[in-house]
């Protein structure tokens, strides 16, 4: 898809990139997924975070990563867009495939990928400019050649898709900091949103916002499935029941050198895993018995 | 030391006792004394100043309006105009802020953004070491180098041997330290989920150096730049050295503008300059031309004064809160 990302991405009139690319994976049900791990390990200099993840994500679907502490759910996340290269010493082996093409190949552009696959963090993050700028910025530095009401049409469509428009139509010029928290991370959801991934990465995305606050981002979320791959790493099992569509589980394990390196126990239907899992260790996680 | 709750216990009331603190109360006032006597060295530096002005401005030959807009300093000839030395003190300060500017902020990029921790362990460390190297060094450093590189790029009778070119360029590469040191800081402080959410978004490493750090971290910048201008504005050594003792005085009516009064190729005394000539020659005490050094002094005083508060309204205007 997206033969010619600058021009047709961000034209804010075209319909989302997305809506091609969601048909695409429609008709290849069984297909690779718009994003794929194959054995992949994260390494931290010599210490391996992650062994041997294979998992396959696709559209129009809500993927939870939960597990115990220092299983490696945000490492692996991480890994999904190449932001694990802004830590000096990570290394991924293996491949992570989006659409096919092995994002660690060497001559793939990390800044491509990024833009392609976007991501919401923890603790919200907005740059401290207007509203609107927070908006714009990203369209901006990927080229954005439209008029100045394309820009609008843009900022006001994104913020549309996350819920916030109605909120701070009336003060753009604001900065993106004077919102709550809620707020702040609806605008930094509105704001990935802007560039047009397909794939939107979520690192525990309401673990710093109030139970009000983090119904509507999951509410958000709930929406925003219809156009794009949502993955999500949440400490929350209940978020992950509520949400998602399938969960994986990550566990830590000591190994024979007293590493603690994290592996995917199970990747399942949501429902399957959280009633009938496959595996005694998620049993037990899932039930409070460890974690 | 326990006691049922409700019953009134003698010891433990007497261990709840606040207790006189001798010795942190000596510490608090020696700590007061300190900070006083900053102020109170800045007071007397301003009543010296001034007192000694007063007795400069109470001369016949002298006028306060004619000192301040006079473009003629020759006080053999009764002549007490500042302009010139201000003109020579400025000249110089642009031309350092145009090397020190580009300079000292690409530095810093590449150290905040750019530099692996090894790198930047190295050449932290070797910035501030510039930062002392005694001023008269860079002094030498202009007459001896700058200066002959300078006649040589563009010919002996264009570039005389005090130029203000000269001096500007070396006063710049003294101050290009401290303002990279001090961008740097404001960089580094810039929070790393600012730098995560602009990758996020797609952006390159100097998109997200330009358009992300830079204007979070500009209200440091800013406050760094100007203090280095202070410190041009103030820079004695190297002008002495490099850009002659002859005030550039002028005609804005009569002389070309280009091609004398901003002419940076030939010498310009500074107010520094003429201070420390003056100060250290053999004028004697309690002569016209003595006293004029303080009214110099003064208005050094309020212009570097000027800019430091000037820096401190940089960094309230446009202080970006991150959270």
């Amino acid at each position: 898809m997206n033969e010619t990302p600058e021009s047709t991405v961000l034209d804010p009139t075209a319909a989302p990139a997305t809506a091609d690319a969601v048909g695409g994976v429609e008709a290849a049900d069984d297909g690779p997924g718009v994003l794929e791990t194959r054995s992949m390990d994260v390494f931290y200099g010599d210490f391996k975070a992650v062994a041997d993840v294979s998992m396959s994500f696709t559209f129009n679907e809500i993927s939870a990563l939960i597990g115990p502490s220092g299983c490696g759910k945000s490492t692996v996340l991480r890994s999904l867009n190449r932001m694990n290269d802004l830590i000096p010493t990570a290394r991924v082996d293996g491949e992570v495939r989006y659409h096919g093409t092995n994002i660690y190949a060497g001559d793939v552009d990390p800044v491509e990928i990024r833009r392609r696959i976007g991501m919401v963090f923890q603790k919200p993050n907005p740059f401290p400019k207007s509203i609107f700028d927070n908006i714009a910025w990203g369209a901006k530095i990927n080229g954005f050649k439209g008029s100045k009401s394309d820009m609008k049409d843009l900022v006001q469509g994104a913020l549309e898709q996350a819920a916030l428009w109605d909120e701070v139509k009336d003060k753009l010029t604001e900065s993106g900091l004077s919102l709550s928290g809620g707020q702040q991370q609806r605008l930094c959801i509105a704001r990935a949103i802007a560039v047009q991934p397909d794939v939107i990465l979520m690192d525990e995305p309401c673990s710093a916002l109030d139970p009000i606050a983090t119904l509507r981002i999951e509410e958000l979320m709930l929406e925003l499935k219809e156009n794009y791959s949502i993955i999500i790493v949440t400490h929350n099992m209940q978020q992950a029941a509520r949400v998602s569509d399938r969960t994986a589980f990550f566990n830590v394990e000591l190994d024979t050198t007293g590493q603690r390196t994290g592996h995917l126990v199970e990747f399942s239907p949501t429902d399957v895993l959280f009633t009938t899992p496959k595996e005694k260790a998620t049993e037990d996680y899932i039930t409070g018995r460890f974690g | 030391m326990t006691s049922e709750t409700g019953v009134h216990d003698a010891t433990m009331a007497e261990q709840l006792k606040r207790r006189n603190r001798p010795f942190e109360r000596v510490i608090v006032g020696s700590l007061f004394i300190s900070g006083a006597i900053s102020i109170a060295v800045t007071i007397g530096i301003l009543w010296e100043l001034g007192s000694e002005s007063l007795l400069f401005f109470r001369e016949d030959e002298v006028s306060l309006g004619k000192f301040f807009t006079s473009t003629v300093w020759q006080p053999q000839a009764g002549e007490f105009g500042i302009w010139p030395l201000i003109l020579g003190t400025l000249l110089i300060t642009v031309i350092a802020l145009l090397v020190a500017v580009p300079i000292g902020l690409s530095a810093a990029i590449y150290l905040s953004e750019y530099a692996s921790p090894r790198v930047r362990g190295f050449f932290k460390p070797v910035l501030e070491i510039l930062v002392g190297i005694p001023t008269v060094v860079f002094g030498f450093f202009a007459i001896t180098f700058m200066t002959p590189l300078l006649r040589s790029i563009f010919g002996e009778s264009v570039v005389g041997f005090f130029n203000v070119l000269s001096a500007g360029i070396v006063v710049g590469l003294l101050i290009v330290p401290l303002i990279s040191s001090l961008a740097e800081d404001a960089m580094a402080a810039v929070p790393n989920s600012l730098r995560q959410a602009a990758y996020g978004l797609g952006a390159s490493r100097l998109e997200v150096s330009l358009r992300v750090v830079v204007p979070a971290a500009l209200s440091g910048i800013a406050a760094g730049i100007v203090i280095g201008m202070s410190r041009a504005v103030g820079e004695t050594m190297v002008v002495t050295l490099a850009s002659g003792a002859a005030p550039r005085n002028f005609d804005l009516a009569a002389d070309p503008v280009f091609g004398y009064v901003l002419n940076p190729f030939q010498g310009a005394q500074t107010m520094t300059g003429y201070i420390a000539i003056t100060a250290s020659g053999d004028i004697s005490y309690d002569t016209i031309d003595y006293n004029s050094i303080f009214a110099i002094g003064l208005t050094l005083f309020l212009m570097t004064l000027g800019l430091n508060s000037l820096s401190r309204r940089i960094v309230k205007r446009y202080r970006q809160e991150y959270d």
